[in-house]
């Protein structure tokens, strides 16, 4: 294992060099790579014909998680990453059970709400807790092990006034600060290879039963269920897939970036996850990567344009939809524009004869 | 013996009787038909067979089984299958894997065994693969085999719906007009197609509106029209009969009697 790492580090190394002029930096490199990741998430679940929006939400579960298990718990990054898919696996359930009975944008309104939840909680987590253990301090219940709890721990401080006043302070999830000072533990090689990992995983559902089932249910719902494929099964497990990955990406970032708060996880996520697949299209598993890489490079690309980078940005974007209406991976849609542009060409050459015949 | 059996079927959609009252007996290896007019509730009977719509009233039994209140994919593993009258293929894939996803209900193999390639994954898809190519070649589609299904031409299409019907190795087959935009060769080869399947052991409901057809494949004809069961008997009785003829074409406003007949 120890050669591979550093054959892969050596491949970055000249990877980054050649990227350079691109101003791709690791940095840059590693947020490209996890939301390629989140980009793949969202992609199993459109493929299921599914337009849920609930990534955003899982991926906060997966980050709050392992960030807590390994810095709190001092447990292993992979573990601790492997417990928040699980965890969010878990919760995908009983959301996936009635949410999945909606379709399209109601399930997309559905499932943002899911997300704004797994947000709120993550903000007022530590002022609930805290009301909570006041509520139990003045009835007096499990009071002497609370206050022995107090003075070992440093996340709960209890305070009598004599007047009888009880103050707590609780501090796990920290709020709208988030959690500082996470242990960068996670690498670029790890991304890289749970990116592969997804992608063979993906790769291998399509030649299976499951996969297969997945398709059809895009394409025809009640055709599919004639053909004896357990509809209500196949999307909740899909649901649940797709939330797991979108929590290892969660664990893999949290642990990138030194500190994670609520607002990383809201309603601009979702949207730019949902543009990861729209940019690359959903025809194959390589779109949402490819669109998820360009689209988080582009701005670093176009730093030389300094104030005009924002518009040229929006304009490459907007040129990427119009003319590659099915994203940018999409075989027949490259073919259909050259042929376009050749057209146009040709057709021009003929004008332009034309006009000097005449 | 009686594979299919329905007492009583009732349908209310709000105020509207799409089926009211309907009994209906299939026996095992027969071809049965069903016909009446547009509207008569003859598409509602089949969604309501296949599980796609449950009956207001009345039981549905499939070899003395109740499956009136069962979900459509538990109907399709207990051995009933459909074709759609306006054709329903998963357009996006080619015909080879059409046909395997109507096998769906035969497969046994987990994700986790085709992550890894396990022997049970790898056994099991050669079986289905063989069973989509042979079934390609009973209904004449090896030409088509790795076309896009939303690309066939039409007779391709309701070939390979009913071709999708039967991969699931049912029981019994619901054919919702399968002859609805055919030529009377591409009828007659589809007759033809029907009857091989009935030596197959396989019952079969058919719905149509071509009466060659019907003489040509069906044992018994039920009639159905505003959603009440009107008349039954072999196709040569039911064209004989007053009231269907009735329900086709019509009263004589002064008769009171069938036109045909005067």
């Amino acid at each position: 294992m120890g050669f591979l790492i550093d054959g892969f580090n050596q491949l970055q190394t000249w990877l980054l060099i050649l990227l350079s002029p691109l101003n791709i930096t690791e940095p840059v490199l590693q947020f490209m790579l996890v939301s390629a990741i989140l980009g793949l998430s969202i992609y199993l679940t459109l493929y299921t014909g599914m337009f849920s929006l609930a990534n955003g939400g899982f991926m906060a579960i997966g980050a709050y998680v392992s960030v807590l298990l390994t810095q709190q718990a001092g447990w292993s990054l992979s573990l601790s990453i492997l417990t928040g898919m699980i965890v969010a696996g878990i919760i995908a359930v009983p959301i996936g059970l009635p949410v999945l009975r909606l379709r399209d944008i109601y399930l997309a309104i559905a499932t943002i709400g899911f997300g704004e939840v797994v947000r709120i909680m993550a903000l007022n987590f530590d002022d609930l807790v805290e009301s909570f253990i006041k509520w139990m301090v003045q009835k007096e219940i499990l009071f002497d092990s609370l206050i022995s709890r107090a003075e070992t721990s440093d996340m709960l401080d209890i305070t009598i006034r004599d007047n009888g006043n009880v103050r707590v302070n609780f501090e796990l999830l920290g709020g709208a600060r988030g959690i500082k000072g996470i242990p960068v533990m996670a690498e670029t090689w790890m991304l890289v290879l749970f990116l592969i990992i997804v992608i063979y995983f993906i790769i291998r559902l399509h030649r299976s039963r499951l996969g297969r089932a997945m398709a059809a249910i895009r394409q025809d719902e009640q055709a599919a269920s004639n053909m004896g494929i357990d509809v209500v099964y196949v999307k909740n497990v899909v649901f649940v897939l797709s939330a797991m990955i979108a929590a290892a990406a969660g664990g893999l970032s949290g642990h990138l970036t030194r500190i994670i708060d609520p607002s990383n996880y809201g309603f601009d996520l979702v949207v730019d996850i949902l543009a990861y697949a729209v940019l690359g299209g959903t025809q194959t598993w390589a779109g949402p990567v490819i669109g998820a890489m360009v689209l988080r490079a582009l701005p670093e690309t176009l730093r030389g344009f300094s104030e005009l980078r924002g518009l040229i940005n929006g304009l490459i974007l907007l040129g990427a939809i119009v003319y590659l209406p099915s994203g940018l991976v999409d075989i027949k849609g490259f073919r259909g524009l050259v042929a376009y542009f050749r057209n146009n060409r040709t057709q021009r050459k003929e004008m332009v004869k034309d006009n000097a015949n005449t | 013996m009686p594979i299919l059996e329905l007492k009583h079927v009732s349908r209310h959609f709000g105020g509207l009787l799409a089926l009211e009252d309907v009994n209906m007996i299939v026996e095992v290896g027969k071809v049965v038909g069903l016909i009446g007019p547009n509207g008569a509730g003859k598409t509602t009977m089949i969604n309501n067979i296949s599980g796609l719509d449950h009956p207001t009233n009345g039981e549905i039994l499939f070899q003395g089984q109740a499956i009136h209140k069962q979900t459509p994919h538990k109907i399709t593993q207990i051995g009933i299958t459909r074709t759609y009258q306006n054709i329903r293929l998963f357009g996006d894939m080619t015909a080879h894997d059409n046909l395997l996803i109507g096998q769906h209900a035969r497969g046994r193999a987990t994700l986790l065994e085709s992550l890894f390639f396990l022997p049970r994954y790898l056994e099991e898809e050669r079986t289905l693969r063989q069973r989509a190519t042979e079934l390609l070649a009973q209904f004449g589609l090896e030409h088509v085999t790795n076309t896009l299904a939303g690309t066939l031409s039409y007779g391709d299409q309701r070939r390979l719906e009913m071709a999708r019907a039967l991969a699931a190795n049912p029981k019994l087959i619901l054919l919702d007009e399968p002859t609805a935009g055919m030529n009377p060769t591409e009828t007659h080869e589809l007759g033809e197609q029907i009857l091989r399947l009935r030596a197959m052991g396989i019952t079969i409901l058919v719905i149509e509106h071509d009466m060659s057809l019907i003489h040509q494949v069906c044992d018994e004809v039920y009639v159905l029209n505003f959603g009440c069961m009107i008349a039954q008997g072999t196709p040569t009785e039911i064209r004989a009969n007053p009231l269907v003829i009735e329900a086709y074409l019509g009263v004589d406003e002064d008769s009171r009697s069938p036109r045909l007949h005067t």
